[in-house]
């Protein structure tokens, strides 16, 4: 029931973000702000990661190509294919879901707590609109990140396999234009853009509606990373069989 | 002023307030004291209309709350200013943000009457040279003074304020004590005070409102809380030595 009840606040939460919008005056230095905090902040981490989970599913791949029937640029084509279709937006996501998810309750849940929240709410301003509307404009961002990903990851993996002497670089070339189709990529964004979605209202949920002191802030910035990577898990299934199928 | 009816509130089947009614004047510093538990905190919130009576009414210089369009709701709480417990300035912004912050939310000043306005009420409550200093730079007591500033800036007709000596030390609370109340003359507003502070009862009680267990025990002034015979009231307010000493010394003038 409690779920439910959740799941019922959340739908209400939502609608409520866009209700009685903040004067756009001050929206706008929001919203920048939040780019600066949740997708320039980020930047540094997702490329680092991308990086080498490219370089490790290149690797890993060519460690596996025993036989000799299967053609060298495989190593190329199946990087590609993870990385876009997957360790980008999927895996990226469940990164984000600790890193923004963790701050974005943290920073709101401290705002509850401190009865900053409070504060809003008494000056007549819809706080759900002041607090969680610039996260979501700001995420709108999120598929340019990825797409950086995406690029550092498919780098990686020729580095990886170029110079760990685990393909030539025309193999991996070659294996990167292979049977392109160019619909996993816009199928890939449409999922990032789910999960950027996700990424802003459900750790604002926790944050928001938290009860406690600094030790709930905590707790309700562990149960937000769990729920958003549960959530991003689901909806990537979902999607997956929805668009690919 | 707010006349309050006999409201009740409830979470569950937790009975808080049990059908509280009061008045409160404007140009006074209203008093709300009792025990923890006894329901202030929610009593202060349904002013605020930030909890919802589920019966009685609040009705503020003849507007029933209740009875108010969302929009009216939204417009009278911007004539209510409000000071936390813990002061809730917004940790982002420096201390002219925070007091500029309900202007720039409200109004259409341009930038230079914004800042003039905040120099005003920051000059108000004796605070010249933190305009630049974020909350974290500042004391307690300067941090009660901002958000002070900032319930005032916008001139409002009712002005809350939830344990506004909490956490700080006996001269910096008398401060605190005296410029609400200097406020309170000077802007002729309503204001409602939530305290534990009795050294507050005895310097800017005008009137006070004992709740005990959601109801009220006792109202009065801060003379009669010397005289009454209440023994809630006595057992609350003379529970230290010291204030059952003044009680006996102010009886024995009397006499």
């Amino acid at each position: 029931m409690k779920y439910l009840s959740d799941i019922g606040s959340y739908a209400i939460m939502v609608i409520e973000v866009f209700r009685k919008p903040t004067k756009w005056r001050i929206m706008k230095t929001l919203i920048l702000k939040e780019i600066d905090e949740l997708i320039y902040g980020s930047l540094g981490i997702l490329i680092f990661i991308s990086f080498f989970i490219g370089a490790v599913v290149a690797i890993q791949t060519a460690m596996n190509i025993t036989n000799d029937l299967i053609p060298k640029n495989l190593v190329g084509f199946a990087t590609r294919q993870s990385i876009i279709l997957e360790f980008a937006p999927t895996f990226c996501s469940i990164i984000m879901a600790g890193k923004v998810g963790s701050f974005i309750t943290s920073s709101i849940g401290t705002m509850r707590v401190t009865e900053q929240i409070d504060a809003l709410e008494v000056m007549g301003i819809n706080a759900l609109n002041y607090l969680v509307f610039p996260k979501i404009i700001a995420l709108l961002l999120y598929p340019f990140i990825i797409a950086i990903a995406m690029y550092v990851g498919i780098f990686g993996g020729w580095f990886a396999g170029v110079f760990g002497g685990f393909s030539t670089s025309a193999d991996f070339i070659e294996g990167l234009k292979l049977d392109f189709i160019p619909f996993h990529v816009t199928y890939s964004f449409i999922k990032t853009l789910v999960f950027a979605f996700l990424l802003a209202t459900i750790p604002s949920f926790h944050g928001f509606y938290m009860k406690g002191g600094a030790l709930e802030v905590g707790k309700a910035s562990t149960t937000s990373f769990v729920w958003t990577s549960v959530v991003i898990i689901i909806a990537n299934y979902i999607l997956t069989q929805l668009l690919l199928t | 002023m707010i006349e309050v009816d006999s409201i009740h509130k409830s979470f569950g089947e937790a009975h808080i307030l049990k059908g509280v009614s009061t008045v409160f004047e404007t140009g006074k510093t209203n008093l709300i004291i009792g025990q923890s538990g006894s329901g202030k905190t929610v009593f202060l919130k349904c002013l605020l209309g930030l909890f919802s009576p589920e019966e009685g009414s609040i009705i503020y210089d003849g507007q029933k709350y209740a009875d108010l369009t969302s929009q009216e709701q939204r417009d009278l709480r911007q004539d209510m200013g409000m000071v936390f417990q813990g002061s809730a300035l917004f940790d982002g912004m420096t201390v002219a943000g925070n007091v500029m912050f309900p202007l720039e939310m409200f109004t259409k000043l341009a930038k230079s009457e914004m800042e003039d306005r905040v120099d005003i009420v920051l000059k108000r409550v004796n605070l010249v040279d933190a305009h630049h200093k974020y909350p974290s730079e500042i004391s307690g007591g300067m941090q009660k003074r901002v958000a002070i500033a900032r319930a005032i800036v916008m001139n409002p007709q009712y002005l809350f304020c939830d344990e506004p000596n909490s956490g700080l030390d006996p001269r910096t609370a008398i401060v605190i004590d005296n410029l609400i109340k200097e406020i309170t003359e000077e802007y002729d507003i309503t204001t409602v005070i939530n305290t534990h502070d009795m050294n507050s009862v005895m310097e800017i009680g005008e009137k006070i409102l004992f709740l005990k267990d959601g109801l009220k025990e006792w109202e009065g002034t801060k003379n009669e809380i010397f005289k009454t015979d209440n023994k809630a009231v006595t057992d609350f307010v003379y529970s230290s030595e010291l204030f059952k000493k003044v009680r006996q010394m102010y009886i024995e003038e009397r006499n």
